[in-house]
């Protein structure tokens, strides 16, 4: 236990220095910038027009669908980690038990490619 | 205190105070990126707990893929966020009532804190010497055989949401020229094109 | 693993084999011209698994270190389940082809929530339960906003989804709790555990448990999705949504209940009885003002799974049996209804108000009569089917010294017979208005009149249910 916080080490120490630093450069922006602000600077600025309309705008819901799709393998990814670290220990069982699970979504995946979700449009 | 115990002071007060910003935030933006340091300092939690897969798996899966989901997710959809948190301040007291009532019965269960006898001795019946060997190798001996039928139930759980979700949002657009490949590469230039003498001086 | 938890999970692999396999072939095929093929496949899929299981005859045993149970309980779930899937499968077909529903995503979709629904009768382990409910609800909510050009059919889906995925986190938690508590997930180690009194810890678990479970049966408080699923979902999707996942998510709620806490029953039974009455109570007054027929019915079910309740809150083997034979008989009640109102239509366009039946009867006496039977039966007026369900549940209820409780459901089935009778008087009584159109032909008008028979002739031995029904309530309580 104690031996696989100490292994974290490191990620602490990166963890610490990244907010420092991040912190370093946004209070040195606030302390050492001239600033100088009008109402004109500070105003959204488009070709020369005033803004037209709200920044936000409304995405495809194909993104959507390429994003879970992305997330449904992602999880298969994930499965795949400790099959890998125990892969001496689980056996002829736990070898084809993940095969079948790999099958089983590569079912989906003939599926979606041939339906063509992963077209654009 | 040792270090691993001002760690969890840091991450859980970290974890519990993002998570109220992900719901005070004004902006939704705000809100998911709020959401991401609450599963950051989560999975910090689990590192202290010896849980690192869990930890690794929520960086990946949760920071990686489902908030950038979520991002797509809240700029797709056309609500005006402003007035519907209007109504949250009508839901309020009644939602702070409810919160509360579960709280307090909680705690009694935490002043209450006895598992009942025989329950270490069967928890550990299951698990692997996590002396001997790591967590995620541990987990790893365990899913894939011990556990498989609920990790092959995982398999068909991702391929419905696979089918679910093709099949609620895929929109083929007709008016799109595909590339259809087999026609391509069995095209036929006699057939394609036809040469036609034209005589100067002369129309089709 | 070994080859003997392999054949006792044969027909779950099986259902999923068949699943990949008609996916696959379909979308490499015709796509949407293979689906009514597809469905009638796995329709056919269906029922000759049902007498697959139902031709087993072993005793219980279990599988993969006992997270999968088969037993007669599980087998009665099982048959029941795939049957009913297999009936809304077939009436749909005309439907979904006529209102260009009929995708191949949509019987396979089915075929993977049965098998959800078959792993969950069948838990042994709190997680093989999770991990079943999540099949089968995902699969629902796919199933609910179908059709997803409308509006009311997406909303229908967001709403179910919202509030399902609530209910599993109260189910999870339970379930967390429950371990930490106890310290095993498996069903057996729990009952060991807490034979002699729970500790505080584990109640807490069962309750957060009962009312993720509540919540699937559509039981008040936890009813709220109901009438606008119902409602807003297909009317296939609705049938299909009465039928199945109602039976399966009361045998898990029995099993649950009994295989892990069957040793501390008096804690939960109070819990479950209240559930039952509040049910009971709410799904007869409110259906008074409903103007939908699909809303009725959404009222109509939560007054029924009340009913099926009772028998659960006995706690008693005749308690279980009579709720499997109320489940059953609701099953069949169901299709007949779910398929009455897939044949109602005006000029080619469906119609689900209630006022379109008036004077129905001058449109298809045989048909009105078949409605006729179905609303007693629904009524639970003697001497249709319906009236021997709620007997033997409240006989159940008397027979535990919990009289109050059967009371209570005498009361309530006399309120709730308003509306079902007010259906039967709009069609024979109802002013003119513009009929429907007759339509003939097709499973489900074929349906309507087979069940309103069944309703009659079924009084003469239920059809050897009751006793199906014991030797799976004998099973479970122990």
């Amino acid at each position: 236990m104690e031996d696989l916080l100490r292994d974290f080490l490191p990620v602490i120490i990166f963890l610490g220095l990244a907010i420092a630093l991040g912190l370093v450069f946004i209070f040195a922006a606030l302390i050492i910038a001239v600033r100088n602000p009008d109402p004109e600077k500070v105003s959204a600025y488009e070709c020369g027009f005033n803004a037209f309309d709200d920044a936000r705008m409304k995405f495809d819901v194909r993104f959507y669908l390429v994003s879970i799709l992305f997330i449904i393998f992602d999880l298969e990814i994930a499965f795949l980690f400790p099959w890998a670290v125990a892969f001496k220990d689980v056996g002829l069982v736990g070898f084809w038990s993940m095969m079948v699970f790999l099958g089983v979504l590569t079912v989906g995946f003939a599926y979606e490619w041939k339906k063509g979700a992963l077209e654009w449009a | 205190m040792t270090v691993a115990d001002y760690a969890f002071y840091l991450f859980a007060i970290l974890l519990v105070a993002s998570g109220l910003f992900t719901v005070v935030a004004r902006n939704p933006v705000h809100s998911v990126l709020w959401l991401i340091l609450t599963f950051l300092s989560a999975s910090g939690l689990f590192v202290l707990l010896g849980a690192e897969f869990v930890a690794m798996l929520l960086i990946i899966v949760y920071v990686g893929a489902v908030m950038v989901l979520f991002l797509f997710v809240v700029m797709m959809l056309d609500v005006d966020f402003a007035q519907l948190r209007g109504g949250m301040a009508k839901f309020m007291p009644f939602a702070l009532l409810i919160g509360i009532v579960v709280l307090m019965q909680l705690s009694i269960a935490f002043g209450d804190w006895t598992a009942a006898d025989g329950s270490q001795a069967l928890r550990a019946a299951v698990t692997p010497d996590l002396t001997e060997v790591h967590n995620t190798a541990a987990l790893g001996q365990l899913m894939y055989d011990d556990f498989l039928l609920l990790f092959q139930l995982a398999g068909l759980i991702l391929l419905t949401a696979m089918i679910g979700a093709i099949v609620l949002t895929l929109r083929h657009n007709p008016n799109v020229k595909r590339q259809n490949v087999m026609a391509q590469m069995h095209r036929d230039p006699a057939k394609a094109m036809e040469l036609k003498d034209v005589k100067s001086g002369q129309g089709l | 693993m070994t080859s003997v938890d392999f054949s006792i999970v044969l027909p779950e692999f099986l259902l999923a084999v068949y699943a990949l396999a008609a996916l696959l072939f379909a979308v490499y095929t015709g796509k949407d011209k293979t689906a009514g093929l597809i469905s009638w496949l796995t329709a056919a899929v269906f029922v000759v698994l049902a007498i697959l299981i139902g031709s087993r005859s072993t005793g219980a045993q279990s599988a993969f270190n006992g997270m999968f149970v088969d037993d007669a309980f599980a087998r009665f779930a099982k048959v029941g389940i795939l049957l009913a899937g297999a009936a809304v499968l077939a009436m749909s077909q005309d439907y979904l082809k006529k209102h260009d529903m009929l995708k191949f995503e949509l019987p396979i979709i089915v075929a993977l929530s049965t098998i959800g629904m078959m792993v969950m009768v069948s838990a042994g382990d709190l997680m093989a339960l999770y991990m079943g409910l999540e099949l089968m609800s995902l699969a629902l909510y796919v199933l609910a906003s179908f059709r997803r050009d409308s509006t009311r059919s997406s909303e229908a889906g967001l709403k179910y989804f919202v509030l399902g995925s609530l209910s599993s986190g109260l189910l999870l938690y339970g379930a967390s709790l429950t371990y930490g508590f106890a310290g095993t997930t498996n069903f057996a180690g729990i009952l060991s555990v807490v034979k002699d009194g729970a500790p505080l810890g584990v109640l807490f678990g069962l309750v957060f448990m009962i009312t993720g479970m509540a919540f699937k049966v559509s039981a008040v408080p936890f009813h709220m999705w109901t009438p606008d699923v119902y409602e807003g979902a297909p009317t296939p999707v609705t049938a299909f949504f009465a039928t199945a996942p109602k039976l399966a998510a009361m045998a898990l709620f029995a099993r649950v209940l009994h295989d892990a806490f069957g040793g501390i029953s008096s804690d939960w039974s109070q819990v479950v009885a209240l559930i039952a009455v509040a049910s009971m109570f709410l799904g007869a007054i409110a259906g008074i003002g409903q103007k939908d027929i699909k809303r009725l019915m959404a009222y109509s079910s939560i007054s029924h799974m009340g009913f099926a309740l009772i028998g659960v809150a006995s706690g008693t083997v005749g308690g279980v049996q009579a709720a499997l034979i109320y489940m059953a008989i609701y099953i069949v009640m169901n299709i007949g209804t779910f398929a009455f109102i897939m044949t109602m239509e005006r000029d080619g366009q469906p119609v689900t108000e209630i006022k379109a039946l008036n004077s129905y009867w001058k449109v298809s006496p045989t048909k009105s009569l078949a409605v006729l039977f179905l609303m007693f039966s629904m009524a639970g007026v003697p001497p249709m089917v319906g009236f021997f369900g709620k007997l033997a549940v409240l006989q159940a209820a008397v027979e535990a010294n919990m009289t109050w409780l059967a009371t209570a459901g005498v009361v309530a089935s006399v309120i709730g017979a308003f509306y079902y009778l007010r259906v039967v008087y709009y069609m024979f009584f109802g002013s003119d208005v513009e009929p429907l159109d007759d339509t003939k032909g097709g499973v489900a008008n074929i349906a309507v009149l087979v069940v309103g028979l069944i309703m009659l002739v079924g009084i003469i031995n239920l059809f050897g249910v009751d006793t199906l029904a014991l030797t799976a309530a004998e099973a479970l309580v122990r």
